[in-house]
């Protein structure tokens, strides 16, 4: 039905158009001589759907971001200033933005170095059954539920759990404590560390990198590799200059997942972590227990404008057709 | 690398990070057998089964669930009405805006959870709208669409025009085409796409604290139990409860779709 222009099938001789047709004939022969007006009307009630819930809420977290909260009675002051967009500048604030942005990235080159041998393993060498055991392998960690996984991990880097209990079993007690020593990302304890933080982070999002570099590495040809090995490259020339270019657009795909997900999360830093914010704890409190709505929005607005920033780049670069 | 034979340290590499996304859910259900409720203390000084009756009792369990259900089988019914809408109409002709569109799709899902939850919110907030369950479906939907799309676009895909212009030739209507020959053919994708929307709204948290109001999910629920503990084990009880009932759909998906070639991964 999609191309009325095959031959044999012209406007004149579509089914239902003789005279006398019932309703549902008509409407067929229509559609027929319309192929345009059905597509319009499969995608009018998403598209509103999309536009009016999505687009419209959207544009509300815009507008609230340009309010501000009057400074003694609390209340919202619903005139357009610029006044909760200056409050971002202050020193605390862009604190919680540089951490946030350095902790994606963290979040993001350790994830592509962990997913790389997975990816690779499962595009190139796993078949039949491996494959079906791979892609189960990281479909379910990828699907099964965000809570679970994250409070696994406050069993697991709990002062007493089993990370504490394992390096002490192997002899490595003071070590785990020199780490956690350390200043800035150290704590009382791994759970209560920026360490911690990265951690569940990284493991959270690992399958979001794995899917796209995996989807990518498949499209590297053997032969390629295979003529790097008789041009005397030897495996680690072949990732540099032959597996790495190729793979380059499902990588950047993936880190748009790790990348994002990290900006905008508030859980995982509040149930593992320092006290210090990071941007989505901030717009959650602000919005929840502080009641400043507008300066919440203005908060919300900055992961967007960094995403933005980051799909004009990853466009450039072809990551969209790795997707 | 010249063989088909993998390099030892990439095998190595693989496992390891295989077992670094796995095992972590295993502690869980170690954890929920623990006679130990006060801390995470490895390894537990004692196993019992007392946790399931435990939580089987516990009245504050029950409402959240049953609201997490609700919402999971609205949002995911409706996803699914909107979601084959929008990829029938995609799969079918090329048209102005139609990457427009397929960015729209996906933009639920690529923005941080955060800004969908802040986003409804702030609209709740200057429309006067009350929470509810609906609030919270609302927001369930949208981002739930993208999934049943993924599917429903790959099975569209994959029939091409040529079975719905047999159909035609044959004199069918519209109706009876889609009645008769698309629907049968795109049902077991629309089960998957089905059954994985469901799971994702059954776990969905960050975008549900901020459209809920004071209404509680599992998911929330839980998100309390981990900040303020009360009875640990009897947590990863209904974490077990959770794992299951979001890998079964899972693994039904998997089955439907051709062991996994159509369920868009990336799409969650």
């Amino acid at each position: 039905m999609t191309d009325p222009a095959v031959p044999g099938s012209a406007p004149g001789s579509a089914p239902g158009s003789a005279p006398g047709a019932g309703l549902s004939e008509r409407l067929t022969a229509l559609f027929w001589r319309r192929p345009g007006l059905l597509v319009a009307l499969l995608i009018m009630p998403p598209l509103l759907w999309l536009g009016v819930v999505y687009i419209g809420s959207l544009a509300a977290l815009l507008w609230q971001s340009f309010y501000s909260i009057d400074e003694f009675s609390g209340a919202i002051v619903k005139e357009f200033t610029l006044k909760t967009y200056a409050e971002l500048g202050l020193q605390q604030n862009i604190d919680i933005i540089v951490r946030t942005v350095l902790m994606a990235a963290a979040v993001t080159v350790a994830s592509v170095i962990l997913a790389f041998p997975i990816a690779f393993f499962a595009a190139r060498y796993a078949r039949g059954r491996w494959k079906a055991f791979f892609y189960l392998g990281i479909m379910l960690p990828l699907w099964s539920s965000y809570l679970v996984k994250v409070y696994a991990w406050k069993l697991i880097l709990a002062k007493e759990g089993i990370v504490t209990w394992a390096a002490n079993g192997i002899g490595a007690g003071p070590l785990l404590d020199g780490v956690l020593a350390l200043p800035v990302i150290g704590g009382g304890s791994l759970s209560t560390s920026y360490i911690g933080t990265f951690l569940v982070f990284v493991y959270v999002w690992l399958p979001y990198m794995i899917l796209p570099m995996q989807a990518a590495l498949e499209r590297v040809p053997t032969s390629m590799i295979e003529a790097s090995a008789d041009l005397g490259a030897g495996g680690l020339r072949t990732l540099r200059s032959v597996i790495l270019p190729i793979a380059a657009p499902g990588i950047i795909a993936g880190s748009i997942f790790t990348f994002s997900l990290t900006l905008g999360d508030y859980i995982i830093p509040q149930i593992i972590g320092s006290s210090r914010y990071f941007i989505g704890q901030a717009v959650y409190s602000l919005q929840g227990t502080a009641g400043n709505v507008p300066l919440a929005a203005a908060f919300a607005v900055i992961p967007i404008v960094i995403m933005l920033v980051y799909l004009t780049i990853a466009r450039r670069m072809g990551a969209f057709d790795a997707l | 690398m010249r063989s088909d034979r993998p390099p030892v340290s990439l095998t190595l590499g693989a496992i390891g990070g295989l077992l670094f996304l796995h095992l972590p859910i295993l502690l869980i259900f170690l954890y929920a057998f623990t006679t130990e409720e006060k801390s995470y203390q490895f390894p537990p000084p004692g196993l019992t089964t007392e946790w399931f009756a435990v939580a089987w009792n516990r009245e504050d369990i029950w409402p959240p669930l049953w609201l997490s259900l609700r919402v999971a089988a609205m949002s995911s019914a409706m996803a699914l009405i909107l979601g084959t809408l929008c990829a029938a109409a995609m799969s079918r002709a090329k048209f102005f805006g139609r990457d427009s569109i397929s960015l729209l799709i996906i933009l639920p899902i690529a923005l941080p959870g955060i800004i969908t939850g802040m986003s409804l919110r702030s609209a709740f907030a200057l429309g006067g709208i009350p929470f509810s369950t609906w609030t919270i479906v609302l927001g369930h939907a949208t981002f739930c669409i993208v999934i049943v799309y993924n599917n429903a676009v790959a099975r569209f895909r994959r029939l091409g025009p040529s079975l719905s212009e047999a159909s035609a030739d044959l004199g069918a209507t519209a109706f009876q085409t889609f009645r008769h020959v698309i629907l049968p053919n795109l049902g077991t994708a629309l089960l998957a796409g089905g059954m994985l929307a469901f799971a994702l709204s059954f776990d969905e948290v960050i975008v549900t604290t901020f459209t809920a109001g004071q209404q509680k999910t599992l998911p929330i629920w839980m998100l309390d139990e981990l900040v303020r503990p009360r009875q640990r084990p009897v947590t990863n009880v209904v974490a077990i409860v959770v794992v299951v009932a979001t890998f079964l759909p899972i693994l039904g998906a998997y089955l439907l779709t051709e062991r996994g070639t159509e369920t868009a991964g990336g799409g969650k």
